[in-house]
């Protein structure tokens, strides 16, 4: 037996030490892939290799400022000037866009949309890579000490980079969405199609789960998803480079990536976000449930003759005549519902085009109402300002007609109009006599 | 073919100073994880490290282990778990000690073969412990396989050319 070890002695050490390595690696697969049971002797590697990473970034990007602002100043007039007109371009788009913006605030929240909002970013520098041509992934010199956290997103101007999968006190190691065990939630833009965006061998990205009956083009921009709870939504990832069949029904769809991967110098993590309601740009204050169900309902045109009589009857009769009633009706009392006038039902109302509150659009609105209550409660929002809890029961109050509905806390010039015993007869729309 | 077969007692068997021994391992990782992706992410100096020290000293031992160090290092600096480098690694200092203790691989094009057959091997056993064990995604692909070889082969000529002035007879 020791002859044999003897004999094969080379050989026995290399069996051991793979053993060994084998033994080691399965520990660590079995118990996950959180890598804490390594952390420590990840840090003393990384410690060891960073900070001279960094001192040579440091010095490169000096050297790279040095030139650019004092040796390289050729044709800044001329760019200055260019970048003026851009400006003013830009400025006439910012326009149209501010518009368009207001507006879809106002769709998303009267749908009571959710949306993601980074609220906090900590600028981070490249110092380096994993040092691999399988792994796609970069160190940045920002860790721990500056409030990152593993799973948080990293951005750049382009568009997203990946997710920080290592978190040490100065650096931390982020995955880039091009590497192979990388997966992001995505949608193209104009489609809406829904799938899966994963890194190749070659640090390509490919598509996933998007079926061959889909129609996808070239070019067409994808968005993040926001599914994988990491990315926030609408985040540009790239674009359709090229769609071929692939296999089991599913298409092969390679997209560009939006960010220059190969070429980051400076990203951005994503420290806070934040998941909340949709805000109207308009008016300032805050919307309540009664104001986005009188938004919802048909109008009725004003009627000034009987205004005395009218807020009686609004706060105890259906919800359909309350925001008809208060349609356009900015210079009668307000409504028994409503307590502060700027944003009461009137007033809301009465800033809208006519067209919005037009019959017509009943339907969709009525179709949606049901949604956002359905919504809250999956995703819990119920510290949300305007809980959607609220706006269901506001309105059930005011279909029903109690007075305890949307007129319950009402300030004092609501207040007499919603007394049960108000000997008045109401004159309504729906009742002229 | 340049590549002659000889007896252990003809073979030359070098050493190297211990801030070599530790200074160039080191670097190769450093740069490595510091040159630029786009250019240099397809290059594997801690591989042609490995290749150099375990060919020029012979000593199968002392190749495997020269592997092992430098794979388990590079394993700390990737996102993977620890050990995926350090086998393939392993067994490829294991492989060109070997082979050097029975070929003297001297010259260029020499060299150019062995990085290129190392590179392989180096892929393959990582290939399949990623897969097998870490269950990584990992896709094969000939063609670039095959570059990657070749580009490493021809960095790797440069490389051992530069680091022969650091090799001390024993």
């Amino acid at each position: 037996m020791e002859s044999v070890l003897g004999r094969y002695r080379n050989l026995t050490i290399l069996v051991g030490v793979l053993f060994l390595q084998v033994l080691g690696l399965a520990v660590q697969v079995k118990r996950g892939a959180d890598a804490e049971h390594t952390r420590l002797i990840r840090i003393w590697a990384v410690d060891a290799i960073t900070p001279l990473e960094g001192v040579l970034v440091r010095v490169q990007n000096e050297a790279n400022n040095l030139w650019h602002n004092y040796f390289f100043l050729r044709g800044v007039r001329a760019e200055n000037r260019q970048l003026k007109e851009q400006i003013e371009q830009m400025r006439l788009e910012q326009v149209r866009l501010t518009e368009d913006a207001a507006q879809a605030r106002r769709l998303q929240s009267l749908l009571a949309f959710k949306e993601q909002v980074v609220i906090k970013t900590v600028p981070a520098q490249v110092i380096g890579s994993s040092g691999s041509d399988l792994s796609r992934s970069i160190y940045i010199d920002k860790g721990s000490n500056q409030g990152i956290a593993q799973d948080m997103a990293v951005i750049t101007a382009g568009g997203i980079v990946g997710k920080v999968l290592r978190v040490y006190p100065s650096t931390s190691l982020v995955l880039m969405i091009n590497d192979q065990s990388s997966g992001v939630g995505v949608l193209l833009e104009k489609s809406r199609l829904q799938g899966v965006l994963r890194g190749t061998s070659d640090g390509e990205l490919i598509l996933e789960r998007v079926m061959s009956d889909e129609h996808v083009v070239p070019g067409e921009p994808v968005l993040s998803s926001g599914g994988d709870q990491i990315f926030p939504k609408g985040f540009p990832v790239g674009t359709v480079s090229r769609v071929s069949p692939g296999k089991e029904l599913f298409l092969n769809i390679k997209v560009h990536a939006a960010a220059d991967l190969s070429r980051l110098e400076e990203v951005l993590v994503v420290t806070q976000k934040q998941e909340r309601e949709a805000a109207v740009a308009e008016g300032g204050g805050k919307v309540r449930a009664a104001d986005i169900l009188a938004q919802r309902l048909p109008s009725v045109p004003d009627k000034p003759a009987v205004a005395p009589a009218a807020p009686g009857k609004i706060a105890g009769n259906s919800a359909g005549n309350a925001a008809g009633q208060g349609l356009g009706a900015s210079a009668k009392p307000q409504p028994g519902g409503t307590s502060k006038p700027e944003t009461g039902i009137g007033t809301v109302i009465g800033t809208r085009p006519p067209a919005r509150s037009a019959p017509a659009r009943l339907a969709p609105a009525n179709t949606s109402a049901a949604s956002p209550v359905v919504e809250s409660g999956d995703i819990g929002a119920s510290n949300s300002p305007r809980s959607p809890a609220g706006s269901n029961q506001a309105a059930s109050g005011a279909e029903s007609g109690s007075p305890s509905g949307p007129a319950k806390p009402t300030a004092l010039p609501a207040k007499p109009s919603t007394t049960p015993s108000n000997p008045q007869p109401p004159i309504t729309e729906d009742n002229p006599h | 073919m340049p590549i002659t077969y000889t007896s252990g007692e003809q073979i030359e068997v070098y050493r190297f100073s211990l801030p070599v021994t530790i200074g160039v391992p080191l670097l190769a990782l450093f740069l490595q994880a510091f040159l630029p992706r786009r250019i240099f992410s397809i290059f594997d100096l801690p591989l042609l490290v490995t290749i150099f020290f375990a060919m020029a000293r012979r000593n199968p031992v002392s190749g495997l282990f020269t592997g092992a160090a430098i794979g388990l290092a590079q394993d700390m600096l990737g996102p993977y778990p620890i050990g995926i480098y350090g086998i393939a690694k392993t067994v490829v200092g294991y492989g060109a000690s070997s082979l050097g203790a029975k070929l003297d691989v001297e010259n260029a094009g020499a060299r150019l073969l062995v990085t290129l057959g190392f590179y392989l091997v180096h892929q393959a056993v990582f290939f399949t412990v990623a897969r097998g064990m870490v269950n990584l995604t990992l896709n094969w692909s000939w063609s670039h396989g095959i570059l990657a070889g070749l580009a490493n082969g021809v960095v790797g000529m440069v490389l051992y050319f530069v680091l022969d002035k650091f090799k001390q007879r024993t």
